[in-house]
């Protein structure tokens, strides 16, 4: 599984690329392989604003559908509409072309809550311990 | 290896024709229905010549002209003999239980019984409107008063509505009527905690009745433990939600106690009743503090299941829900069947009129001819049957929990994933040896999970040809995965692009759009 | 038993198999307590003779419109069903097939159901059909909850000449998600009240109402002008959603999705399904393409498999309830699969130019009772709209006694309004359809006249 070191991550396997003001969101490259081949993708509202924790898209394969949580909170200022006809770039790309959504950092203090990559790793070693 | 006799090797071996869409052949001019009336071809809704007169009422109140329709582009013109051929061909690609062994897991696909069908068809029943007057409909109404006493009997309730059309709008209706209940002058609450073996319909209609599932984990031995149930149960818990036998084909066994923890703070206990079969004439839930719970008249009893219904999925409760039942609700006064619509605390309708009348004739019919006797001995075999699959395959497919089975038992591809086969290539090689797949992936608790319930329709030696075909997939499975990921071969179509077909899709035919090839 | 293969002797070789001495051992997991005692209080079995000889008995104590002359309608429908129509859904391998869920053995059931998909696209002029629901009153219920979810808001608009089971059951689940519902009245013409839908959308928060729903035709079988309710709605924010219950109006009249519904749904056991008593029927619900992802229950899609042939297969799956749980767009799993099929073969043996003249015939006959029931003296049609197969018709005397004594003499004249519109307790809600020769309704006049009061 890919987890690159410069991402934050949550336990529901969604990583933010922190930037200055912004943090850009996708899903894990676990997360994709779990889903399967993504055949859609509901995007979140541009202008929308999100509180960390809240269910802002869904992604949903032919066997499953999962919903994503917002990692931070903030006015959602751009997403990739590209996914709404290259849903497989989220199973191809999780970290590259296949990002969700951008997200104005509200509170840069909630950054601090969310997961190193080693942590993330670890996380996913416990998951794969339990199965 | 058992073989049947003089035949080599169970499989199936087609004849199946190709046929497109009704929207792709015929030809302007044929039709394949011939229609009460004058035999002219009318094309328009103007009024004939002579008709009318001074006082017309009626031609003042013609279809405004621009609101008129031609017939429909699109729409075939076949002769009657291109009808039947295509759905004759078409069904001719179907697998149904009247076809073969259909060993699904939690749907009971029993055999369905013909002298059924002939009763459905009969006129005074086929060709009774639902509001002719009650008078001339007594004996549509007896036959559901004594399908519900028979239910209410079955499963130790008091109480019964046949208007639920199937098993999730049966669970939908009492989640609905529980609401009501706490809605009625007591505190309302918000909870229903429901097991992770929970049929994916459960939290379904608990979510549209505005309550919130809780979910809870089943224990090691596949049961929702007491315990657990304890901890979560409070005074926001309207209910628990439980299916007995669950759908590892596990009997909950701590349900006793749990019904005594959930009462104990003022909630109920509702079944969902898909697996009934294993337990009839030997244990009812009512006996089990069950409160509410719906049958699935197209599982247990007998009802076709028709490609995705019509089913049934009556409703039996308790004497304390009576009242909230949805109207009308069939009485009995002086002699005479009536339905009564006045009823201050029902929930309202779930459905038009009262139910799938003619599904539940068929069930009636079932129930009188089996008997008390009958429905015991099915319960009995159906649980032999399971469990005689269980010990033969015990050694080849790994088994998640050890537990005894009843009606139906569960095991994984956990052995064969070593070797990178999948329950899915499991199940599609079954195909080519002749039989519909167990349910697959389901329960989520057991990952890869084969669940099979062969009902009590199937004779020793239909049982053995399975269990020889999953055996012999279990050894292709050990020599390489080829032949099993590349299965189905046989059939009329092989494996189907579903990625492709939910990405980009294709959800009816379009006039001017070319057949593919 | 004919229906359980095994015999004590096949029992006892498997059983030992098992490595169990009895079948009782199995349910050792069953507290026995509980365990029955004593057999089930069911009577004892009937042989296949005696069982039918039993139902005979008791389908005699019934009416049925085979043997009546019958003018009922209000939502479910007397129509001729070509042979071929149950011949053909009667076949095993359609009725005893489970879900298609393992499409490769399935492409009969898979197919049937595109075809009927289509034809309801082709019907109601929207985009998108789901492969059924379990009546017209339920899906009317799901189509609000499901324009509930896509407005984001609980508000309806209803009018109160839809069916009343179906704004019952639109009632009863709304309540389930506090929904408020306004109810819309109608007028002397039997339609529903504009200006009381312009009033009920624009009252209320702006975007706040999810849905305007109209029936058409509808109870009092009164067309309605679906133009403007598409406009109204529209101008307002708000989903148009028509319902239907009588389907073969649909070949004389333009579909709604020409009028702009967002939704359509209805019933259409009229579709080659004999009335049964009121089940199983047909719910039926189509939208825009927009929405197609909001719909409730089964969609069959088309694709190809791995040689490129077309093949049809369960598609949008993750809608539903056994990928979503608690977020599906409904719980409906099981749904009236059979009765699709059997709405598509009668669809497809009518045809083009039956399916129209089908419609035109019922239009005709009951126009022709219309003015041989308003020549009996007393009688009236009593709304000035225009009408397709069903009209009201207020009669001298009360209605209910009307229609038995018109039942004793074999014609089931119509169905009596009191029970469900107090200010109609004088009227008859009576239906025509290619059922209804000149000579049976010319009977139905006359029958009405001598029973009528002074």
């Amino acid at each position: 599984m890919d987890v690159p070191a410069n991402l934050k991550y949550t336990k529901n396997h969604e990583w933010a690329l922190m930037l200055k003001d912004t943090a850009v969101v996708g899903i894990t490259d676990y997360a994709q392989h779990a889903l399967g081949d993504v055949v859609f993708i509901q995007l979140p509202e541009i202008g929308s604003r999100v509180s960390k924790g809240d269910s802002f898209s869904a992604v949903e394969s032919v066997k499953a559908a999962s919903d994503i949580y917002a990692p931070v909170s903030g006015e959602v200022v751009e997403v990739n509409t590209a996914l709404e006809d290259h849903p497989e770039r989220i199973n191809k790309s999780p970290y590259g072309e296949g990002w969700i959504a951008k997200v104005r950092i509200e509170n840069p203090s909630e950054a601090s809550g969310l997961l190193s990559g080693g942590d993330y790793e670890e996380l996913l070693r416990g998951e794969e311990a339990q199965k | 290896m058992r073989k049947g006799k003089g035949t080599q090797f169970p499989g199936i071996t087609n004849l199946a024709f190709n046929e497109p869409l009704v929207f792709e052949q015929g030809s302007p001019g044929r039709t394949g229905a011939s229609l009460p009336g004058d035999g002219r071809v009318e094309t328009a809704a103007e009024p004939r010549r002579g008709e009318g007169g001074t006082a017309d009422a009626a031609s003042s109140q013609s279809i405004p002209r621009d609101m008129l329709r031609v017939p429909i582009e699109g729409f075939p013109e076949m002769s009657e003999v291109e009808v039947v051929r295509h759905y004759t061909r078409l069904s001719q690609w179907n697998y149904g239980v009247d076809s073969g062994f259909c060993p699904l897991g939690s749907c009971t696909m029993k055999y369905n019984p013909k002298v059924n069908e002939e009763a459905a068809k009969i006129p005074g029943f086929a060709f009774t409107h639902p509001l002719q007057p009650e008078s001339l409909s007594q004996g549509c109404l007896r036959v559901m008063r004594e399908l519900e006493r028979f239910l209410c009997e079955i499963t130790g309730m008091d109480a019964a509505t046949l208007q639920p059309a199937a098993g999730a709008h049966g669970e939908l209706t009492a989640m609905m009527i529980v609401k009501a209940y706490f809605a009625d002058g007591r505190r309302t609450r918000s909870k229903v905690l429901v097991p992770d073996t929970a049929h994916g319909t459960n939290p379904a209609s608990i979510a549209m009745t505005g309550f919130r599932a809780v979910p809870l984990q089943s224990g090691r031995r596949g049961i929702l433990g007491k315990d657990t149930v304890r901890a979560a149960m409070d005074e926001d818990t309207a209910a628990v939600m439980i299916t007995n036998p669950n759908t590892l084909g596990i009997f909950e066994s701590d349900i006793l106690d749990i019904a005594e923890i959930v009462h104990g703070k003022g909630g109920f206990v509702y079944g969902d009743g898909a697996n009934l079969n294993a337990l009839l004439g030997i244990v009812r839930p009512g006996d089990l503090g069950v409160d509410l719970v719906h049958v699935n008249l197209h599982k247990t009893f007998s009802t076709p299941h028709g490609g995705g219904g019509p089913g049934a999925g009556p409703l039996a409760v308790k004497e304390v829900f009576a009242p909230y039942l949805p109207v009308p609700v069939v009485v009995e006064s002086g002699g005479a069947l009536r339905l009564d619509h006045d009823r201050s605390k029902t929930i309202g309708k779930v459905k038009g009129f009262y139910g799938n009348f003619l599904v539940c004739l068929r069930a009636y019919a079932y129930i009188l001819s089996m008997g008390p006797e009958g429905l015991k001995r099915a319960a009995q075999t159906a649980v032999v049957n399971a469990n005689y699959i269980k010990a033969r395959l015990k050694g080849h497919y790994h088994l998640p929990y050890d537990t005894p089975s009843m009606h139906e038992c569960v095991f994984t591809d956990r052995v064969q994933q070593e070797r990178h086969v999948s329950t899915l290539d499991i199940a599609k090689r079954l195909i080519d040896y002749g039989f519909h797949p167990p349910t697959i992936y389901f329960p989520l608790v057991a990952a890869g999970a084969l669940m099979i319930e062969p009902t009590e329709s199937e004779s020793r030696e239909s049982l053995d040809l399975f269990v020889d075909a999953m055996i012999a997939i279990a050894e292709e499975a050990r020599l390489g995965p080829e032949l099993l990921q590349g299965a189905p071969r046989k059939s009329k179509v092989t494996r189907i692009d579903e990625v492709d077909a939910a990405r980009n899709p294709v959800l009816r035919w379009t006039p001017g759009e070319e057949a593919p090839g | 038993m004919r229906y359980i293969p095994n015999t004590d002797r096949d029992i006892a070789g498997m059983l030992e198999v098992i490595g169990v001495k009895s079948a009782e051992d199995l349910f050792g997991e069953v507290p026995s307590c509980c365990l029955l005692r004593k057999p089930l209080g069911i009577p004892p079995p009937l042989g296949e003779a005696q069982l039918l000889g039993r139902l005979g008995e008791l389908a005699r104590d019934n009416a049925n419109l085979r043997e009546f002359s019958s003018f009922l309608g209000g939502g479910t429908y007397h129509h001729f069903i070509p042979a071929v129509v149950g011949h053909l859904a009667g076949r095993s391998e359609f009725t005893t097939s489970y879900t298609p869920y393992q499409p490769e053995i399935s492409q009969g059931t898979l197919q049937a159901i595109f075809e009927y998909q289509t034809f309801i696209c082709l019907l109601t002029g929207l985009d998108v059909s789901n492969a059924s629901m379990y009546d017209g009153a339920s899906s009317a219920a799901e189509a609000v909850l499901m324009a509930s979810r896509i407005k984001r808001t609980n508000r309806v608009a209803l009018s109160r000449a839809v069916h009343p089971d179906y704004r019952e059951t639109i009632k009863t689940y709304c309540a389930q998600q506090a929904g408020e519902i306004v109810d819309l009245p109608f007028d002397a013409s039997g339609r529903t009240d504009l200006s009381a839908l312009r009033a009920a959308l624009s009252s209320g928060p702006k975007g706040g109402t999810a849905c305007a729903l109209v029936q058409s035709p509808n109870f009092f079988g009164i067309v309605e002008p679906l133009d403007e309710w598409g406009r109204i709605a529209r101008e307002n924010g708000a989903l148009f959603i028509s319902a239907f219950t009588e389907p073969i109006a649909l070949g004389l009249i333009k579909p709604p999705g020409e009028s702009g519904a967002d939704i359509a749904c209805g019933e259409g056991q009229s579709f080659g399904i004999p009335p049964g008593f009121g089940g199983p029927h047909l719910g039926i619900l189509a939208a825009k393409k927009e929405y197609t992802r909001n719909l409730p229950g089964r969609i069959v899609g088309q694709g190809a498999d791995k040689e490129g042939r077309r093949a049809f297969v369960l598609t949008l799956t993750a809608r539903e309830q056994h990928i979503r749980r608690e977020k599906a767009t409904s719980n409906i799993c099981t749904n009236e699969g059979l009765c699709a099929l059997t709405a598509s073969i009668y669809l497809t043996a009518l045809g083009k130019r039956g399916f129209h003249r089908l419609a035109v015939l019922n239009h005709r006959r009951a126009q022709y009772a219309k003015r041989a029931l308003s020549r009996v003296a007393g009688a009236q049609v009593r709304f000035s709209g225009p009408t397709f197969n069903e009209f009201v018709l207020r009669v001298k005397g009360d209605p209910a006694a009307i229609r038995d004594r018109l039942a004793g003499k074999k014609i089931l004249a119509g169905i009596p309004l009191g029970r469900y519109y107090e200010e109609l307790g004088d009227c008859l809600l009576v239906t025509c359809t290619e059922m209804n020769s000149e000579e049976e309704i010319d009977e139905l006049a006359g029958a009405l006249g001598e029973v009528s009061g002074p």
